[in-house]
Order: C-alpha cells, then sequence, then structure tokens
C-alpha cells in the first residue's frame, strides 16, 4: 500500500494513499469539529465545519472531502479556522432549540461537543423556531426536526448502508426537512426500524424513546446477538447493572457498526420481561406449580433414570451455547447412553450439512460474510435475504453499489429484487431444473472454467451426461421461466468472477433438499466459484447458534466437530476421554423422535429452549407425540407453547445472564458474555444440564465455568483446537482453528476441497411431494419477517415489534383474491390435509398466482399445523416449503 | 383509461432507469398536470426506487405539483425587473383573494396561484400570466378585475 507523508498541526504522520485528511488527523489523535462527516458514509462536504488550512492550497479545504498527497502540511486549528468555525456553528444553531440542558441527548450529543471545542457559550444570531414537524408515534425512536442540522447523515446511512431509503430531505431552501412520502408514518414509507439513522445523527433529532431520560451509561459489554444467525456484536450500554440501550458495536469483522430492529431494539423488554421463568415448575395433578430447584433437579434424575437408553430421547438448541450444547450432547452420550440427539438444524439446514459434507468434505458456509461485499455476481436463491439475515443483506448491497450483478431466484418478490440485474421466478420446487438448465447452458456455450474442474473436481463426466435431460426447453417447460432469462442468468454467473452463492430455507426445506444443495454445489464448482474470496457457496444459517449447535454434535450421528458416531477410532478416543463405553448406533433424528414418541417407543424427552409445537411441520401430530410421552422436561426462558406440556419446566437464564460463545453462519466461534445475574431462580443452561447429569452419576461434568467446558471442547474437536477464550476475548475466531497460534479460516477449500477432490453429483427433477389439485389448489409456502423471530418466544415480548406486526398474514396474489372474492383484511381459513388455521389476508404482488405465503411467528396462526411432513431421503428434512392448500373465508370477520 | 394504465403507458420508456427520476416525473406531470400519491408510486416501482426517493425529488423543484392544477393557471413573474415593480403586492393580494398560497390550488379547482421566474416580457412589468394570456403594468386592482372575469366566464 503506498505510504503518504504529511505533517498536520506540526506533527509529521503516515497515511495510505486514498485517505481522506480527517482520516488521517483521526489516525494521528488530531480532532477536527465536524457534523456531517460519519466513518460509514461517503464524504457530504456539507457542515464545513471541518475546513483546513493547507499549504499550496486556496481557500478552506473542508478535511473530510480532501485526499491526502505526499508532503502535504495542514493546519487545522489556527485562530482563523476557530473564527470561521464559529460563524459556521452559530448559522447551524441559530435554528436549533438551545436549551441542551433539558435535551435527552444530553451528554451524546455531537453539537455539544463541536460547540465547546469551538469555545462557544452564546449565540449571538436570535433563534428562529422553526415550526418544523416531530413524530411522536413510530414505534422504538422519536423524531423532532426543530432540532435537526439536515446533516444528511440519517438519511445517507438510510439510502447508501441500509439501502431502505426510507426517509429523504423533502422540499428545498429554507423549508427543507427530512421526512417520507406524503409525511407518511416511518411505517408506510419501508423503514426497517434498524436504527441506523438514531446512531448516526449528531443531534437530538432522533432519539430511542426507552432511553431517552436514562441518562449516560456507566459501562458496556459486547456481546453476540441471540437471535440470527449472523451473529451480529452488540455493545450492551449499561447504567447500574440495568441495560438502558443496546447498541451495534462497531470494530468487528461481522456487522461493522450495523444491526436489525431485533438486535438495536428487541432485546431489552424481552430479558426483563415479567413472564420470565424465575423458579423451576412441576406438573401436579395437571397444573404447573412452583418448586425448588432440589426437588425439581431429584425429580428429573430419578424419572429419567428409570428408562432404557432407547426410550429416551434429547432435544437440544441451536439457541443455547456452544458449552451448553457440549455438555448436552455429553450428558446424551455419556450418562443416558443414547445418540437420539437432534435439534431443529433438522428442519434448516440438514440439507446442506449432508450435501455439501458429502461433495465438499464441510457442510459450512464456505466464506465469510464480509467477503459477499467482494463479489462481482451474487446469486440468491432460497433467500430472502433482507428479512431474515438483515445484515447480511447490506453485504449484498454494497456488492451492488460498487457494480456486482445481482441474479435473484425466488418465486416471491422478495425486497432484494428492487436492487437486481435479473430475477428468475420459477415454479415452486423446480430448483434442480432451474439450476441444471443453467449448469447446461454453461457447458454447451463453453463458459465454465475447465482448468478448476480437471484439477480440482472429480465425477464431471457423469454429472455432465445427466445435463442431456435438461435441455432448455424442457426446463422452462418445468420452471415457468423464460429460456432467455435462464441463459442470461447462467451468463451472468459465470462470466463475472468472483461469484458468490447465497441460499437458505428455499432451497433445504424441501423433498429434494438435499438435491437441491447439491445442484448449487455443481454451479459453484463448474465456474470455479470456490475457494477464493468473494465465490463461494454461502448456505445463511437461521439461528444464533444453529452452526454451533451442529459443530458441537447435538446431532444423532455425530459427535462434536463432525466426528462419526459409528467410527470405531473416534469412539475409542471419546470413550477414553470421558470414561464411559458409548453406543455405537446412529440415533433417531428430530422428526423420527416425534414419530417414535407417537408410537410410545420413546417415552421420555429433555427438551432445551425449543418450541416444535410452532416451528415443527405437521404441529398437531408433534402435539400428539409430546402428550404421548411419559416424561417431558423442558428448559426455557419463558414458559412457550411447548413448555406448557412439560412435567418439569426448568427456568433459563437468558443470553445476557451467561458466558459462552455462539458459532455464527460463517463459522465464527463468538463470546457471549454475562453482564446481569439471572433473573429470579434461573440458571445457565450449562449449570443446569451438569446438575442433572452430576445427579444421574455422571463423570466429568463438574465444570466451573464454561470457559472449562471451551478447553474441553478444544482438546476433543479438532476444528475448535485452537480455541480458548483468551483468545477470543479479542475477537471471533473462524473454525477450522487446529491450533493456538492458527488465525482461523475466513475461506475454505482454498487449495483442496476438504474431502480432496470437489465432487460433481448427476441429478433428476423430482416434484415435491404434495401437488396442487382440484381440492387443494395453491401451494403454500413459510418464512420469517423481519420483524419477529421464529416461534415469537423472545420478539412478540417487545411491544415496538408487535405494533410492527402482530399476527399472522397470509400474502396472496391479486388474481386468486380475485377468484375467491377476497379482499385485504379478510380472515381467511387456510386449510391443507392436516388441519387449518386462521390468518388474514393480504393481498400482494409479492406472491406469484398459485402461491400463497405465510410465516410461522404466530400461534394464533399456527402455520404448521398446515405443513407437510414429507421427508428428504438423505437428511431427513420435511417439505417445510411446499405444501397444498386451500382458502376459504371465515364467515365471523 | 385508468389512472393506473396511464402511467404505465407514460413510465414504459423509463422502466429500470433509476437515473431517469426527473424526465419520468416530467412526463407524468405532462400526462396528468400533477402528481398525485399514485403518480409517485407507481414512478417508483418503475425506477426501482422508494416512493420517498421520488418525493424527495419531485418537492426539491418548484416544477412539481401534487393537486390537480386548477381550471385557470395564474402565474405572477418574480423576476427583478417585475419585483422592483411591486410583483410581491399583487401575489400578496391574490393570495388573499383566492384564500391559498402560490403553489397552491384553491378548493373548487378554479384557479392556481404560481411564481414564476422572469418571463421575458419585462418592458410589460409587472407581468401576470393567466393560461397563455399575458397581462402587463398590472396593480393589485387590475389583478383583481381579470381575475373575476375569468371566475365569471364558466
Ligand atoms: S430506522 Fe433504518 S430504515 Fe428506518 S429510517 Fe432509520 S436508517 Fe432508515
Ligand atoms: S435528523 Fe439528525 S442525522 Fe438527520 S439530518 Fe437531522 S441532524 Fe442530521
Ligand atoms: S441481523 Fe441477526 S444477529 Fe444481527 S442484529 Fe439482526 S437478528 Fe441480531
Ligand atoms: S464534516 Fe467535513 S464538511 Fe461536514
Ligand atoms: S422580471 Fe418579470 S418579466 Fe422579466
Amino acid at each position: 500500500m503506498d505510504k503518504i507523508k504529511i505533517t498536520i498541526d506540526n506533527k509529521p504522520i503516515t497515511g495510505r494513499a486514498g485517505m481522506t485528511v480527517l482520516e488521517a488527523a483521526k489516525m494521528a489523535g488530531i480532532y477536527i469539529p465536524t457534523l456531517c462527516y460519519h466513518p460509514a458514509l461517503t464524504p457530504f462536504g456539507a457542515c464545513r465545519l471541518c475546513i483546513t488550512e493547507i499549504e499550496g492550497m486556496r481557500g478552506f479545504p473542508t478535511s473530510c472531502t480532501t485526499p491526502v498527497n505526499d508532503g502535504m502540511v495542514i493546519k487545522t486549528n489556527t485562530p482563523q479556522l476557530q473564527e470561521l468555525r464559529r460563524g459556521i456553528l452559530e448559522l447551524t444553531i441559530t435554528d436549533h432549540p438551545y436549551s441542551c440542558i433539558t435535551c435527552p441527548t444530553n451528554g451524546r450529543c455531537e453539537l455539544q461537543k463541536v460547540a465547546a471545542n469551538i469555545g462557544m457559550k452564546e449565540i449571538t444570531l436570535p433563534y428562529i423556531y422553526k415550526k418544523r414537524p416531530t413524530y411522536r408515534n413510530d414505534p422504538f425512536f422519536d423524531r423532532d426536526y426543530n432540532m435537526c442540522i439536515l446533516c444528511g447523515r440519517c438519511v445517507r446511512i438510510c439510502h447508501e448502508v441500509r439501502g431502505a431509503t426510507a426517509i429523504t430531505f423533502t422540499q428545498r431552501g429554507i423549508k427543507t426537512v427530512i421526512g417520507t412520502a406524503f409525511g407518511r408514518p416511518l411505517q408506510e414509507s419501508g423503514c426497517q426500524f434498524c436504527g441506523a439513522c438514531v446512531d448516526a445523527c449528531p443531534t437530538g433529532a432522533l432519539t430511542e424513546r426507552a432511553r431517552e431520560w436514562a441518562g449516560l451509561a456507566d459501562r458496556d459489554v459486547v456481546t453476540t446477538c441471540p437471535y440470527c444467525g449472523v451473529g451480529c456484536q452488540l455493545s450492551l450500554q449499561l447504567k447500574k447493572n440495568r441495560i438502558i440501550e443496546v447498541l451495534p458495536h462497531e470494530k468487528n469483522e461481522v456487522n461493522r457498526g450495523q444491526v436489525c430492529v431485533k438486535g438495536r431494539f428487541g432485546i431489552t423488554e424481552f430479558v426483563y420481561h415479567p413472564q420470565r421463568l424465575t423458579t423451576p415448575l412441576i406438573k401436579r395433578n395437571g397444573k404447573l406449580t412452583e418448586a425448588s430447584w432440589d426437588e425439581a433437579l431429584n425429580l428429573v434424575t430419578s424419572r429419567l433414570a428409570n428408562y432404557h437408553k432407547d426410550e429416551v430421547a434429547i432435544i437440544a438448541s441451536a439457541k443455547c451455547t456452544n458449552e451448553e450444547n457440549y455438555v448436552t450432547q455429553k450428558f446424551g452420550r455419556a450418562v443416558l447412553g443414547t445418540n437420539n440427539i437432534d435439534h431443529c438444524a433438522r428442519l434448516c439446514h440438514s440439507p446442506t450439512v449432508a450435501g455439501l459434507a458429502r461433495v465438499f468434505g464441510s457442510g459450512a458456509m464456505t466464506n465469510s460474510i464480509h467477503d459477499i461485499g467482494e463479489a462481482a455476481c451474487i446469486l440468491i436463491i432460497g433467500t430472502n435475504t433482507s428479512e431474515s439475515h438483515p445484515v447480511t443483506a447490506l453485504e449484498v448491497l454494497k456488492a451492488v453499489r460498487r457494480g456486482a450483478k445481482l441474479i435473484i431466484i425466488n418465486p416471491r418478490e422478495i425486497e432484494l429484487v428492487r436492487f437486481a440485474d435479473l430475477w428468475l421466478r420459477p415454479r415452486l420446487g423446480t430448483d434442480v431444473p432451474l439450476l441444471m438448465g443453467m449448469a447446461r447452458t454453461i457447458v454447451d456455450e463453453n463458459l465454465m472454467d475447465q482448468a478448476f474442474i480437471t484439477e480440482r473436481c472429480e465425477n464431471f463426466d457423469a454429472f455432465k451426461k445427466s445435463l442431456q435431460n435438461f435441455t432448455l426447453d424442457t426446463v422452462t417447460q418445468i420452471t415457468g421461466v423464460p429460456k432467455d432469462k435462464i441463459s442470461e442468468a447462467a451468463h451472468i454467473y459465470a462470466t463475472n468472477k468472483p461469484a458468490s452463492l447465497l441460499f437458505a430455507m428455499g432451497i433445504t426445506q424441501h423433498s429434494h433438499g438435499t438435491d437441491n444443495v447439491l445442484a448449487i454445489a455443481n454451479l459453484a464448482m463448474l465456474t470455479g466459484n470456490i475457494g477464493s474470496p468473494g465465490s463461494g457457496v454461502n448456505p445463511l444459517r437461521g439461528q444464533n447458534n444453529v452452526q454451533g449447535a451442529c459443530d458441537m454434535g447435538s446431532l444423532p450421528n455425530v459427535f462434536p466437530g463432525y466426528q462419526q458416531t459409528t467410527n470405531e477410532t473416534v469412539r475409542q478416543k471419546f470413550e477414553a476421554a470421558w470414561d464411559v463405553s458409548l453406543n455405537p448406533t446412529q440415533g433417531l433424528t428430530l422428526t423420527e423422535i416425534f414419530d417414535a414418541a407417537h408410537h410410545k417407543r420413546i417415552k421420555a424427552i429433555h427438551l432445551i429452549g425449543e418450541n416444535p409445537i410452532l416451528s415443527d411441520p405437521d404441529a398437531n401430530h408433534v402435539r400428539k407425540a409430546l402428550e404421548t410421552l411419559e416424561f417431558l422436561v423442558v428448559q426455557d426462558i419463558f414458559l412457550s407453547e411447548t413448555a406448557r406440556l412439560a412435567d418439569v419446566v426448568l427456568p433459563s437464564a437468558s443470553f445476557v445472564e451467561r458466558d459462552g460463545t455462539f458459532t455464527n453462519t460463517e463459522r465464527r466461534v463468538q463470546r457471549v458474555r454475562k453482564v446481569i445475574e439471572p433473573i429470579g431462580a434461573s440458571r445457565p443452561d450449562w449449570w443446569i444440564i451438569c446438575q442433572i447429569a452430576r445427579g444421574m452419576g455422571g463423570k466429568g461434568f463438574d465444570f466451573e465455568n464454561p470457559s472449562q467446558i471451551m478447553d474441553e471442547i478444544a482438546h476433543l474437536t479438532p476444528i475448535y483446537g485452537g480455541i480458548n477464550y483468551r483468545r477470543l476475548q479479542k475477537g471471533g475466531l473462524q473454525w477450522p482453528c487446529p491450533t493456538p497460534d492458527h488465525l482461523g479460516t475466513p475461506i475454505l477449500h482454498t487449495q483442496l476441497f476438504t474431502r480432496g477432490k470437489g465432487r460433481f453429483t448427476p441429478l433428476q427433477y423430482r416434484p415435491s411431494a404434495e401437488l396442487p389439485d382440484k381440492t387443494y389448489p395453491l401451494v403454500l409456502t413459510t418464512g420469517r419477517r423481519l420483524f419477529h423471530f421464529h416461534t415469537g418466544t423472545m420478539t412478540r415480548k417487545v411491544k415496538g415489534l408487535n405494533t410492527l406486526l402482530n399476527e399472522g398474514l397470509v400474502e396472496i396474489n391479486p388474481i386468486d383474491a380475485d377468484a375467491l372474492g377476497i379482499v385485504d383484511g379478510d380472515i381467511l381459513k387456510v386449510i391443507s390435509r392436516r388441519g387449518e388455521v386462521p390468518a388474514k389476508a393480504r393481498v400482494t404482488e409479492w406472491s406469484p398466482a398459485g402461491v400463497v405465503y405465510m410465516d410461522f411467528h404466530f400461534a394464533e396462526s399456527s402455520t404448521n399445523i398446515l405443513t407437510n411432513t414429507a421427508l428428504d431421503l438423505v437428511a431427513k428434512i420435511p417439505e417445510l416449503k411446499a405444501c397444498a392448500v386451500r382458502i376459504e373465508k371465515s364467515h365471523h370477520r | 383509461m385508468s389512472l393506473h394504465e396511464q402511467l404505465a403507458l407514460v413510465l414504459a420508456p423509463y422502466r429500470g432507469e433509476k437515473g431517469a427520476t426527473i424526465p419520468a416525473l416530467q412526463a407524468v406531470q405532462k400526462a396528468l398536470g400533477y402528481l398525485p400519491e399514485e403518480a409517485i408510486s407507481e414512478t417508483a416501482k418503475s425506477l426501482c426506487l422508494s416512493e420517498n426517493e421520488i418525493y424527495g425529488v419531485a418537492t426539491f423543484y418548484a416544477h412539481f405539483r401534487f393537486e390537480k392544477e386548477g381550471e385557470h393557471m395564474v402565474r405572477i413573474c418574480s423576476g427583478t425587473a417585475c419585483h422592483v415593480r411591486g410583483s410581491p403586492r399583487i401575489v400578496e393580494t391574490l393570495e388573499e383573494k383566492l384564500g391559498i398560497h402560490s403553489g397552491e390550488t384553491t378548493k373548487d379547482h378554479k384557479f392556481s396561484l404560481e411564481r414564476i421566474a422572469c418571463f421575458g416580457s419585462c418592458a410589460l412589468a409587472p407581468v401576470m400570466v393567466v393560461d397563455k394570456t399575458i397581462y402587463g403594468r398590472m396593480t393589485t386592482t387590475k389583478a383583481r378585475q381579470i381575475l373575476d372575469e375569468y371566475q365569471d366566464t364558466k
């Protein structure tokens, strides 16, 4: 990198080419007052406070827009500059209510800081009250534009970084004001409520309502967001040991100062919610009643001890830490003697893990989130990234702004379509033919990366042969996508390198989910898009720690680190370490566990932090299965729909009340830090499991803290071999990280695939298990929404999030709606072969004709009563993304 | 033709052209005479931008209007010559008479009032233009009388 030598205020400084004078000064610890500058934004040069004197340059160049040049001599703080700044600031402040003492931002306002630096105490110009609008009715934050200095930081961050363009400059001249189209509320303006504008605002114009009068924090602690798999780093602001605000953390590799509404505004309320479980509960005469820890633990240990190892199962949790998952599977395997351990990963990315492990040797995201921003082409298939992985979507936008091509494949018109160069809208469940059609075009037109295929892959010829069945005519017929679009997509993807491929549950939750994943892997290998920056096959994982729960072996077939339970050497290693003999037979998967419970083969389940009654397909079946059990233990922070069925409920501490680690979607192991004491008598899940294990005579559960558990994990899990809490103190580490001096692995398969050669797989088209027919003419597909998480156990405790969305909606295309005489807001019955649920109609072109869409956040419209349990043969994932339904208007409105 | 169809037709040449906000808005205003909410939202959709962005641009230029134009467009010149010769008083008078601010339209949609930059007939300053007719050497009385005439004819 080019070094540049400059002098600022007589201090010699070495900068880099491309830096601005302001950045160089900041680096050297020299303060220049600024108002419109923001590190995440392109320079604006509007406020003119950052003026400097530069030898050989005329006038007073603004340091935020002036690049450094070798030999520059800069002055930042001459009396003349300060005088000019005072004048500028006076103009800014004359129409600013000059009553900082009573301002809610007092102490954090940049305007105050700047004024103090310039030495401005009183304003000579008369104060003009602008009579600008104030808005206090939107969730989470207030806007009082009388305090606005029109620096544009909010607008620019909303446009440049968030892509939401929810606010903008309106009017002009003296009437200029920040606002929305027609002054509509933010809720109707496409606002994501990410809070980025609030964080960027240098004044009190934008303030978070909940913390307005909370004053200044006395300490802050960095931790990992408990919601989704992006793994944003949050900075918890505490005052007298109470969390008063949650801010995005700036200096990290994951979210770099950005978060979504759930992380920003969705935490404090659930943590301190009055409905948190604060004491163990035992079911007596059909009623859950309060009990002591001793009572509850004794009951659990004595009851569980009664069952044969094949009669019990553990449902672990992707919400819990790595350490908790580790002790959970250890408890199951070493104490209960069973491999019947699984968790909700079965329902999300099991095909990814199964498929990619088979052809690449590792089932995880190959590249990093930040790396997506480097791509020249991004192909997004089966993920509504801006709703499900909001901060990952920001990297996509960044790449697009840099000129990357964006291809979206999705039957629904998702938010990102607005930014796409090409949008393909295939029929639901036809991804394999579509991807094979693209592959065929690439092969036919010789756009593939021949060198990569020959050197790094195998089985290409068999794959090539299987492409014969996928002529563009056939593919168009099956998918409904026009031929020229398929070939255009193939061209864009193959010729703009590096190309990154993102996918999520729209790919996996099918009875042919593994085939979908393999089709993606084929396409990436065909074009050599593996192993280099900006490329890759990138499954976006849903839950905060679903990657970690899999890594830790909360799966029926593997120990931690994907070491097969059926492998003799591996088993001996764990037997030696745990000092027990271990069960060699593979355990049951999640769906199989519920079936076995139904048939009374499984009699007791220990369930941690999951809510399968809402999250799993054919929910009625799941409920019956759980009711059939002789003994059900549930650990959770709230009395979830599932916990209500339990014989014993054990109150868990929330993520701010325990130490641990989460592994995010890009394999980055990051710290979760205890900042407050557990609420009531709740306890961390690792502690609870260890108590039960010890109570049942288990050895090796005497951990004093999660750090010790991590040491044991590192010892037995090669991919985590170099990870310990001391190292994590400095920031996350991406596995594989085999040794204490290894720096972690941002990109997989750079030289060789983990399994050696990448393997092409020939594929066939298999339609979805349940296709629409006369009785059930529509296809139902499901997903998540930005404002809630999963079954809503946490997010539905947050008032503002409920204001944004508080009921299950069924999205239906105007064509179908017309045919059924449905208008927006009608209450509908959605009926499948398995049951029916009520939901409110939202008539929208986002859904294609013939397809309706629902989320699964709301117990009142429990979507998974409808969904199909048809399984993918390899990964045993149910077909949550497609089932046949019929819609009727409900009579009672 | 419904408003929706009309907009689709007018916006067709601009589809997907993110940089075409101003020409697109001009075309819409030419076709409809003003920019109703639906026009903003359709323009946003066509250009793959948000309604807020379009609205921001539209409000920046005085040229764009958000209400249907009145039957008669009354324009008062605010160029230097006219200004010096008293056009502000004429604006005031008419604002008062019509009960609207300049840039607005009367409730009965009879008149819209606008200020314009130099009309190029400085010799006649102050100048008022109603629809396509130019009236020179305006006084407040004359301006009132002229509007009364327009009020009476239909
Ligand atoms: S909260 Fe986020 S999306 Fe909404 S206006 Fe602010 S920056 Fe834009
Ligand atoms: S609201 Fe805040 S960030 Fe936005 S322009 Fe005004 S002062 Fe700047
Ligand atoms: S994107 Fe995910 S990890 Fe980041 S703040 Fe939102 S929910 Fe939390
Ligand atoms: S900070 Fe440089 S002009 Fe505002
Ligand atoms: S100033 Fe009015 S016509 Fe020139």
